[in-house]
């Protein structure tokens, strides 16, 4: 899933002073699971930010409303009942859902509350880490599994270096050595030989090296 | 004008705080009438949003009673909620009501004397510390 | 030979070979720069120029080893794939290649997290064996990793570094394996302060070959006192530093400990050059390079050939 983290309280207060009807926006997808920016999560920042700026002596209006998936289109059609009741919009969703509502409501400021941080998985209530970064040509068929580019701190794809300790990473012993990790696992498969094969110069067109990226499936778009 | 009274809020886990204040009761202790108790089911049950809405409706001071450790009857919700308010101290910092005016405290059943001298602790506690500026604001605006 | 560099030609001729090292100043100090060159000449065969070591910015390691070679040294262009995208280093490649550096050293580099600039975005487009990879395809392909033909190739005889200390220990081998398969023509190894597990490495090393395939020079690094040992022992990611060197330099009053480490350090040395498949010493003495002729000397690898 995309993970996030609400952003300070100062910072977004700094984005929403200048208006009086708020329109907060949560999602029901990712953010929710990592309890950045679902319907509890909009619930608690709605209470925030009105006692915040009422102790300044300011009445802020906040119209809570949370998305089936703010990324989509067709859920983001849902606010236009609501958003000239609004001021401002301030989405609880990752990047990719404020701006959605930024290119469907042109003349409504957006600002995120969140900061979308990275694509990962749970490792345990309440503790995520980062397993993919995207690159748009997975290499995980071959390193067992674990992948280098997200989860090795220099993104070697020949590991590890000289810094593997216990496996640990060099930057920090909270940090596994993600080639430590694909050992054990090519081990595990009985894929030992394979660590000898040397893992080519990455093409990085497929990733952010080529520009913005998109994907047109012939058989579905319209 | 008349001296502040603060009004104090107690989420009380069934299982023990409540007990516990219903055990003052019995042992004709007295504690402050500024405390009104919220009874549930376990102290873990009590969100974010619950300790906030007090807050936005006026109260001065929270507390939130739960067992003693090792001792819930849920296992751990108690432990969740003493990470809980540790949390929601940090977020009354960032609004300005200020963490200070919450607590966690961990009461067992028989405890009817601790949940007197923190009833008063607390009352006095939030007394000091003066009304929560949140009321103050809305009674002015 | 594969290039006209005279590491190639000492570690042909087959005996050892001696490198060291000299860290660029923090500014354009120039003299820094000359006067550690100066204690070094006549004393070892090449010296390595760092790139930015430990992610703290300094001078490069092309500018330096350009007032190397103007002293008639002989600089190994140390290069690490954190700074740099694969267009910036083959054009510095062929810089100092054109300025008469053509010795150099492969390297991932430390992460800015242990620097000055831990804000800085962290590069790593490709890694130190595909860095390996891509010197070797520019000398003897002449052509760029992008496939386009070069004017003029760069001949870099190519090093790459090994440490045998680090963990999984039994990948070490086939670390190094990789390497020697991507093209490296020698190696220098992290400082060796573990003998025993350093020899129990190149017993790897040799019942694979690789020693033939690719001359190994052993790290060397004087203590200068029991701090400096705790320190590496303790604080140094991928160093093995055993207790009995750290009490051996604390057993002795402070003042003689300095020498103490370079007695530790030639005795090191003495060790070193009876195990199969070391073919010199690369002696990393951190800002202590007026030692560097003693230790040579001392280690009976004076004077040094000339090829």
């Amino acid at each position: 899933m995309i993970t996030a983290e609400r952003k300070p309280l100062e910072e977004i207060i700094a984005y929403v002073r200048p208006f009086d009807r708020i329109l907060l926006v949560g999602c029901n997808e990712c953010v929710t699971v990592c309890a950045a920016g679902g319907r509890k999560e909009v619930g608690i920042l709605s209470s925030a930010l009105q006692m915040a700026f009422l102790k300044q002596g300011k009445n802020l209006q906040v119209k809570e409303h949370t998305l089936e998936r703010q990324c989509d289109p067709e859920y983001v059609e849902e606010l236009s009942s609501m958003i000239d009741g609004a001021d401002a919009v301030l989405s609880m969703a990752c990047g990719c859902g404020v701006q959605e509502v930024a290119r469907r409501y042109r003349d409504k400021p957006v600002f995120p509350a969140v900061n979308t941080t990275f694509m990962g998985a749970s490792e345990r209530q309440g503790v995520w880490a980062e397993r993919c970064q995207g690159c748009g040509d997975c290499l995980l068929g071959i390193t067992g599994g674990i992948c280098p580019i997200a989860r090795c701190s220099k993104q070697l794809l020949n590991g590890p270096c000289g810094g593997s300790t216990h496996g640990k990473c060099e930057i920090s012993p909270d940090v596994d050595c993600a080639w430590q990790l694909i050992w054990d696992r090519l081990k595990a498969l009985g894929l030992e030989n394979r660590y000898e094969e040397i893992i080519p110069a990455k093409d990085w067109r497929t990733g952010r090296g080529g520009g913005p990226r998109k994907i047109i499936r012939e058989d579905l778009a319209e | 004008m008349k001296p502040f009274e603060p009004v104090i809020v107690a989420f009380c886990c069934h299982y023990c705080a409540y007990t516990a204040a219903d055990m003052a009761g019995s042992q004709r202790r007295c504690y402050p009438p500024n405390v009104r108790i919220v009874r549930v089911p376990c102290s873990g049950k009590v969100d974010t949003i619950h300790i906030l809405k007090a807050f936005e409706k006026g109260a001065d001071g929270i507390y939130v009673a739960g067992c003693l450790d090792g001792d819930c009857h849920f296992k751990n919700g108690n432990i969740r909620a003493s990470r809980r308010v540790a949390s929601v101290k940090g977020l009354l910092d960032e609004i300005g009501i200020g963490g200070e005016r919450l607590e966690m405290v961990k009461i067992s059943a028989g405890m009817g004397d601790r949940f007197a001298d923190i009833a008063e602790q607390m009352t006095e506690k939030i007394r000091k510390l003066g009304p929560n500026p949140i009321h103050a604001a809305r009674t002015a605006a | 030979m594969k290039t006209d560099s005279v590491l190639e030609k000492v570690l042909s001729s087959g005996k050892l070979a001696v490198t060291s090292e000299c860290g660029p100043p923090r500014g354009a100090a120039v003299d820094k720069v000359k006067k550690k060159a100066e204690m070094l000449k006549g004393v070892v065969d090449a010296v390595n120029v760092t790139d930015n070591q430990t992610a703290m910015v300094r001078m490069s390691s092309f500018a330096a080893g350009v007032f190397l070679r103007q002293m008639d040294l002989h600089p190994i262009l140390q290069m690490v794939t954190r700074d740099r995208n694969r267009l910036a280093m083959q054009a510095d490649i062929i810089g100092a290649y054109a300025h008469g550096i053509n010795t150099m050293l492969c390297l991932s580099g430390d992460h800015p997290h242990f620097g000055d600039h831990p804000t800085a975005a962290n590069v790593h487009d490709i890694d130190s064996i595909q860095f390996i990879q891509m010197v070797r395809q520019m000398r003897d392909e002449g052509t760029f990793q992008g496939g386009a033909e070069i004017d003029q190739p760069p001949k870099m005889f190519i090093g790459a570094a090994a440490n045998p200390f680090a963990d999984p220990f039994e990948l070490r081998v086939a670390r190094l394996a990789k390497k020697v398969a991507a093209g490296v023509d020698f190696i220098q190894t992290q400082c060796i302060y573990n003998l025993d597990k350093f020899e129990q490495w190149m017993e790897g090393v040799c019942a694979r070959g690789l020693h033939e395939k690719c001359p190994i020079l052993a790290g060397i690094t004087p203590m200068k006192s029991a701090g400096m040992a705790r320190y590496m022992k303790n604080k140094v990611p991928g160093m093995d530093v055993p207790q009995e060197l750290v009490d051996r330099m604390a057993g002795v009053p402070k003042e003689k400990q300095a020498e103490e480490g370079i007695k530790i350090c030639v005795e090191s040395m003495q060790r070193l050059k009876e195990v199969k498949g070391v073919a010199g010493f690369h002696i990393m003495a951190i800002e202590w390079e007026q030692k560097v002729s003693e230790i040579v000397e001392k280690a009976g690898l004076l004077p040094r050939p000339t090829v």
